[in-house]
């Protein structure tokens, strides 16, 4: 076996010979690639992709494109940008008020509650004080909660103060996340050395001082992952709009797709506008996938450490 | 009262910490009694309420809860979603497991774009999901049914009553597997290299390697995966929402709880009635996963002592 490894390397160019090397530090010696391995990876893969490759060709075409033409290939005509027009004109402009409210909700409840969790997280972390554990485990429990169950009630709740119908309906409930309290727990025991803060103690910098120039700095990795996370939650929420908001100008891309699609649905044939959700559907993910491509490292080493620890 | 000015001092230190570390934990505290816990003991307050024509809502005691247990639609809703969890929890674990494995193993070539192609589809809404799929699955222009036809069969009905729920495990699967993948595929790369050098010098190969050490290491991890998808298939809502526009026969009005819950605060009126139904679903949710808890602590006891 690991006579055939090595034929290989002789064989590849320079270049390639140390970069197959480095990778190999990692690979037991004589295992190369697994062709068999790679093919089914890949066809699974495939699986995860195609619905997405589905939906790129899909909003390429008009209606009857859609109708005419194979799903997985592109039509005779293409239709992407007048698709586009439409979908941003329609209704005066609808959707690109459903994109601002969208990222305006997923950034505020993603800052928010990413801060509140580190200084939550942090303290319990790192001071001692009464009723901690009572406090933490009743957190803990929290996350066990089913948090769409509780969306009635929490309606109820918004109706009588007459908060349905305004950002924070949608604002204040998503800046709880009892997880993200566990994660920066977990994270800044991990990750800040008490031998810092007494430190910074004997320098006389104040409590504040140290978590916010000190804590906070070194927290980093797992705020970005806590925002994340908070961020996807809540640009991904349907449940918590439906309930709260009947106004469209108020409305998030989910539910305003919901909507688009729902009245595609009842109109049928005549004023179906299937293209129009299609178009709609890609523009409301690409976001999303962007952040996550480009934050990969940050999200990758924040779950390490949630997931590990017990 | 014999303290030292340094005694003194110290004590002072000390309340002067408490105090910061309550402010610390005082904001999120704070909405976190508002919009949880709140909510959590307004909807147990409701529960025992009925309303009635004449005179407004009146006490009940448990008659919510009575007529929830016995109410078809419920328990119906309860019964396909244990059936639900049942198929499709093990699928999407074991699934993300094998990919993390295969990819850990680094034998797969582009593991790092197969990696991140599986977990795309978690950044895409659940919404958006449904609707794709919805068409995909849909008889108009799914490519799912033009292909079938184009081969000689007739168009299957992925949106009909006996395959509903298998078409729902098929999205959430699609949906979340990459999610899992990643948090296991984490926790594989911090294991420590050590073990696998003693292993490999004891002659273990790389499927003795994934069953006897990188299985075992991440079980705090798998565990925490079962527990999430369990709480989170209970509370299906989204999925069979948005399918009601296509498929209205198949889902009807309480084809999960939450939806159920849903229909009869909104479509119904019945808020009382409705939140019982919820608050019940959560001990349900509660009692699953602490039973779940239980058991894997119990099964762990058991292998230390063995």
């Amino acid at each position: 076996m690991s006579a055939t490894s090595s034929t290989r390397l002789a064989v590849l160019p320079p270049d390639q010979r140390r970069r197959t090397k480095k990778r190999g530090r990692d690979l037991p010696p004589g295992e190369g690639r697994s062709p068999i391995l790679t093919i089914v990876i890949w066809v699974c893969a495939a699986y995860f992709l195609l619905p997405l490759f589905w939906l790129l060709i899909s909003s390429t075409k008009d209606n009857s494109g859609l109708f005419s033409s194979f799903g997985l290939w592109f039509d005779d005509e293409f239709h992407l940008w007048a698709n586009l027009v439409d979908l941003f004109t329609t209704r005066d402009g609808v959707f690109l008020r459903w994109i601002s409210n969208t990222a305006l909700y997923a950034i505020v409840a993603g800052l928010g509650s990413a801060l509140l969790s580190a200084a939550a997280g942090y303290a319990f972390a790192k001071y001692d004080f009464p009723a901690k554990k009572f406090l933490f485990a009743v957190v803990l429990g929290a996350i066990m909660i089913p948090t769409t169950a509780l969306a009635i009630p929490t309606y109820l709740l918004f109706a009588g103060a007459g908060l349905t119908n305004t950002v924070w309906a949608i604002i204040l409930p998503s800046l709880v996340s009892p997880f993200g309290v566990y994660l920066m727990r977990v994270y800044a025991e991990e990750s800040i050395p008490d031998t810092l803060i007494e430190a910074a103690r004997l320098d006389g910098a104040g409590e504040f001082r140290i978590f916010w120039q000190i804590a906070l700095k070194i927290m980093v990795p797992g705020i970005v992952t806590v925002l994340l996370f908070a961020v996807v939650h809540t640009w991904n929420n349907y449940f918590l709009p439906l309930i709260m908001l009947t106004d469209p100008n108020l409305f998030p891309l989910t539910l305003g797709l919901a909507q688009l699609q729902a009245a595609s649905e009842a109109g049928g044939g005549a004023s179906a506008q299937f293209s129009t959700v299609i178009t709609g559907s890609l523009v409301s993910i690409l976001p999303l996938v962007v952040i996550f491509l480009y934050l990969q490292k940050y999200w990758t080493s924040g779950l390490t450490t949630g997931s590990v620890k017990e | 009262m014999s303290t030292t000015a340094l005694g003194r001092r110290t004590r002072r230190d000390k309340r002067r910490r408490n105090a910061a570390a309550y402010l610390f934990i005082a904001p999120f505290m704070l909405l976190f009694a508002t919009m949880l816990l709140l909510p959590l003991f307004y909807a147990g307050y409701l529960s025992l309420f009925t309303e009635q024509l004449i005179g407004g809502a009146s006490f009940a005691w448990f008659d919510n809860y009575a007529r929830a247990l016995t109410d078809e639609r419920f328990i119906g809703g309860v019964v396909r979603m244990c059936l639900f969890l049942v198929i499709q929890v093990p699928i999407m674990l074991l699934l993300a497991l094998l990919f993390a494995l295969a990819l850990d193993s680094m034998r797969v070539r582009g593991g790092k774009f197969a990696r991140l192609a599986i977990f795309v589809p978690y950044a895409v809404p659940g919404v958006v999901a449904t609707l794709m799929w919805g068409y995909l699955y849909g008889d108009n222009f799914g490519p799912i049914a033009q292909f079938m036809r184009a081969i000689g069969f007739g168009s299957p009905d992925l949106l009909g009553a006996e395959n509903i729920l298998g078409s729902i495990v098929n999205i959430v699967t699609w949906q979340f597997v990459g999610y899992n993948m990643v948090i296991m595929y984490s926790a594989m790369r911090s294991i420590p290299g050590d073990q696998y050098e003693a292993a490999r010098i004891d002659g273990a190969g790389q499927f003795r390697i994934a069953w006897s050490i990188k299985i075992p290491a991440i079980r705090s991890s798998i565990v925490l995966c079962t527990i999430f998808s369990v709480i989170g298939a209970f509370q299906l809502f989204s999925e069979p929402k948005l399918l009601y526009e296509v498929a209205p026969n198949a889902i009807g009005s309480s084809f999960s709880p939450n939806l159920y819950a849903y229909n009869l605060a909104f479509t119904n009126q019945e808020v009382n009635y409705s939140a019982a139904v919820a608050f019940l679903l959560g001990i349900v949710i509660m009692v699953v996963s602490y039973v779940f808890q239980l058991s894997t602590a119990r099964r762990e006891k058991k292998g230390a002592r063995a």
